[in-house]
């Protein structure tokens, strides 16, 4: 497969060949699952036509149900009735100011908190991946077959540990996953696709437990993000909670069970939901001791108490305009995603902020899942008409690493565009030093105890010397999902001693793999046939992609790289109607490896050919 | 796999001058994105990914260092075998110095008393030097590859931006 992208025009797969490719954004209080057909991007509805899958998961007595079905028990079953999971993700029971907010029986694990449900301890991993799941058996459903590819989206906000959670959950779910988009970024491209913009935009995406601001430049098909900011910890839910809170305060309540407390959070988001439309909203409730309650929620009361949540919007957005040095005027056009930006009173401050009216002729529930189908359906390699575009995205957060007196050391400032590869040198500070403790951490601030620890790992087998002598090369490596990785090598002595991180908070590899045994046991799905089938279709692929490309480049290998690549091929060719999925993994990565620097000069060759090529004619235009 | 060694101006089909024509850098750059950028290559073997993640970040390297005059002009010196910045060496013109550090104690005390009109003007004044300077480092280093000259303005502009950077970051924390 190594070769397979570059392929010419001419070579492109044949229909059949489709991939099923989905985008999937999973919301704090909603999720979708969409797919390109024909064109276009469009939501997979369930049998009963409902885009939107209810971020809920149930644990039953006897299922794990999900959705509506577990939707209908959140008020006789909160504590095993999980909503707004996505607040949780990557987060420890001491990061949640909020955490008496939950009717949640937590255990505090260390990195991340986890949840004592009727069916077991449960990480937000685990209560994530069981909603994708449903995700993904809607798409296989939809569309016929297994998933291909998959794009999920995260906040653009999402510091490192709530990517990697949501990535290991993804892979819980058994979802062959391609990319993690930026949730305001996956707008703008359906946006930006569908309306052929060209200029600097905002997208003002406020979600039910998120806040993001991104400033995109578009232009000729490049979407390229110039900054963005947010909170990851201010949403719709916060509105349901002033209003919950002002219903207990209104009905002078006493403390309330979790069901009762359930019952209000429900019933505050809903007079929410009406005041989008209706000038006030009356609650109506009755409560497990018997208490009736009826209040009526005016516009001007829940503008006023909601007042400080909208103005603390407007805060990531100035400081994403002046890393982007830009000023509100030069903002061509913004963006409205997210299902809390339905509020007028969001979209008055945004109005007035910005001095113009906000974009909100797209759907924003939808909009996320949307591009986010584009880009998964342009990434699995179908090809559409208008697929000439290319995205840039940034990371959101400084990356660096704890220096003497607990000072951070910024590797990677923040909107940086990504991918990145950045490397900084050290030395010991003790005559004789042979071992040196790094501290990854994200964050803005100047003192490591205020910033996000990532990781902290030791460098050991440095030569002894002198303080100061040796070379300590920390090398921070952020790929195109916005995940890094970080390895230190010393280079005084030319010994090399490396050492290579995934940040701490994620899952093991080990965790992952036992999780996914156990999931598949549990499971219909045979793991051997399915890995064998998996292993056929990269087999095939790789096959037609090297023969094509020897085809059109041929003349670059020469006869000694030529046999080994044959000699693969042949082998690859001989295994891959075996039943040993193993030994055929084995054959591709041995192709793989023989076409390794063929590759390299293809990409060699096209970068040429585009710099002599077209740039002219791009000139001239 | 693109060529590393190449230098930032070469990556980019760019003479090696202090003079940078924003536009054509803009478009070479997104040309070059676009064809070894790691989204071409979603489908491809991890080979072929980390290939395309390592040439995606040399030229994102390349594009920030030649996009900002600062970073630009550093590495001009760099690739003229001149060192801007040495930790032994750090000598700046006396009358510039003075002036530099009383825009900080300035910016200080007006940070203190909230003035973000006074953190206004300075920030605009620091701005405004530097433009000029880059002015006179586009002389020095296209017309008269004079590139001792230029090393003394290198560290100049190098400590003014990091001073406009400073006066932004008050100015930001006052607004928050």
């Amino acid at each position: 497969m190594a070769l397979f992208q570059i392929c010419e025009p001419g070579e492109a797969p044949a229909p059949h060949q489709r991939k099923r490719a989905v985008g999937i954004d999973l919301g704090t209080t909603n999720s979708l699952v969409a797919t390109v057909r024909n064109g276009l991007a469009v939501v997979l509805p369930d049998s009963e036509g409902r885009p939107l899958v209810p971020s809920l998961v149930r644990y039953g007595e006897l299922a794990v149900e999900t959705g509506y079905a577990a939707m209908a028990h959140q008020t006789s079953d909160p504590q095993n009735t999980i909503v707004s999971i996505k607040r949780l993700m990557g987060r420890a029971l001491t990061d949640l100011a909020d955490a008496r907010r939950f009717p949640y029986r937590f255990v505090d694990t260390p990195g991340m908190v986890k949840i004592d449900t009727r069916a077991g301890v449960k990480s937000p991993v685990e209560i994530s991946a069981d909603l994708l799941r449903a995700l993904r058996e809607r798409a296989v459903e939809s569309l016929g077959g297994p998933i291909d590819g998959a794009v999920v989206t995260v906040p653009a906000y999402f510091d490192e540990a709530q990517r990697q959670a949501t990535k290991d959950a993804a892979m819980l779910a058994g979802l062959p996953i391609l990319r993690l988009l930026n949730e305001p970024t996956a707008a703008a491209i359906a946006y930006g696709l569908d309306n052929a913009s060209e200029g600097v935009y905002a997208v003002y995406d406020l979600g039910g437990g998120t806040f993001d601001i991104s400033i995109l430049r578009l232009s000729r098909g490049v979407f390229e993000v110039l900054a963005t900011n947010g909170d990851s910890a201010l949403g719709g839910d916060d509105f349901d909670h002033r209003v919950f809170c002002w219903i207990i305060e209104a009905a002078k309540l006493p403390p309330l069970s979790p069901s009762d407390a359930r019952l209000l959070l429900i019933k505050a988001r809903e007079a929410k939901e009406n005041l989008s439309e209706h000038d006030s909203a009356s609650i109506l409730a009755t409560l497990s001791s018997g208490q009736a309650i009826s209040l009526t929620l005016t516009k001007a009361i829940f503008t006023e108490i909601t007042g400080n949540l909208v103005a603390k919007t407007l805060q990531p957005v100035k400081r994403a305009l002046r890393d982007a040095q830009l000023q509100p005027a030069d903002i061509k056009g913004v963006v409205m995603v997210g299902g809390a930006t339905r509020m007028p009173q969001v979209r008055r401050a945004v109005a007035e902020y910005f001095g113009q009216p906000p974009l909100t002729n797209l759907n924003p529930d939808e909009v996320v899942a949307l591009g986010a189908a584009v880009q998964a359906n342009k990434l699995a390699g179908n090809r559409e008409r208008d697929d000439d575009w290319l995205l840039l995205d940034v990371i959101p957060l400084s990356l660096g690493l704890e220096t003497m007196g607990g000072i951070t050391e910024k590797i990677i400032p923040r909107n940086s565009t990504i991918p990145i590869a950045r490397a900084q040198e050290f030395t010991t500070y003790k005559d004789g030093q042979t071992a040196m403790a790094i501290h990854v951490v994200q964050g803005e601030r100047e003192k490591v105890a205020d910033c996000r620890s990532l990781a902290r790992f030791e460098l050991r087998g440095i030569p002894p010397m002198v303080a100061g002598a040796a070379r300590i090369r920390v090398t921070f490596q952020v790929d195109a999902d916005g995940l890094l990785d970080v390895a230190a090598t010393e280079l005084a002595t030319g010994v090399e001693a490396t050492i290579t991180v995934k940040p701490s908070y994620g899952l093991s590899d080990g965790e992952i793999a036992k999780m996914l045994a156990d999931s598949f046991a549990h499971a219909t799905d045979d793991m051997q046939a399915r890995a064998l089938a998996e292993a056929q279709v990269e087999a095939d692929q790789i096959v037609t992609a090297t023969e094509a490309a020897l085809a059109v480049d041929g003349e670059l290998v020469d006869a000694h790289e030529r046999a080994a690549i044959d000699a693969a091929l042949a082998n690859l060719r001989r295994l891959r109607d075996g039943i040993d999925h193993l030994a055929l993994r084995a054959a591709v990565e041995a192709l793989n490896h023989a076409t390794g620097e063929f590759a390299g000069r293809r990409m060699d060759r096209s970068v040429a050919r585009a710099l002599t090529g077209k740039r002219v004619d791009a000139l001239a235009d | 796999m693109i060529d590393f060694s190449r230098n930032h101006f070469d990556l980019f089909g760019l003479p090696p001058s202090f003079r940078v024509d924003g536009a054509v850098l803009d478009l070479a750059y997104r040309q070059l994105q676009t064809d070894v950028h790691p989204d071409r290559f979603a489908g491809g073997s991890d080979a072929q990914k980390r290939v395309a993640q390592q040439a995606s970040a040399r030229v994102n390297e390349a594009y920030r260092a030649l996009k900002n005059p600062v970073q630009r002009a550093q590495y001009l010196l760099q690739i003229h075998g001149v060192e801007a910045l040495s930790e032994t060496d750090t000598a700046l013109p006396r009358a510039f110095l003075e002036r530099q550090l009383e825009r900080r104690e300035q910016a200080a005390d007006a940070q203190a008393a909230g003035d973000v009109r006074t953190l206004s003007s300075l920030l605009g004044d620091a701005r405004a030097e530097g433009a000029a300077l880059e002015g006179v480092l586009a002389q020095a280093f296209d017309s008269e590859h004079a590139y001792a000259t230029a090393r003394m303005h290198v560290r100049e502009l190098t400590f003014l931006s990091k001073l406009a950077e400073d006066i932004d970051a008050m100015l930001a924390a006052i607004d928050a």
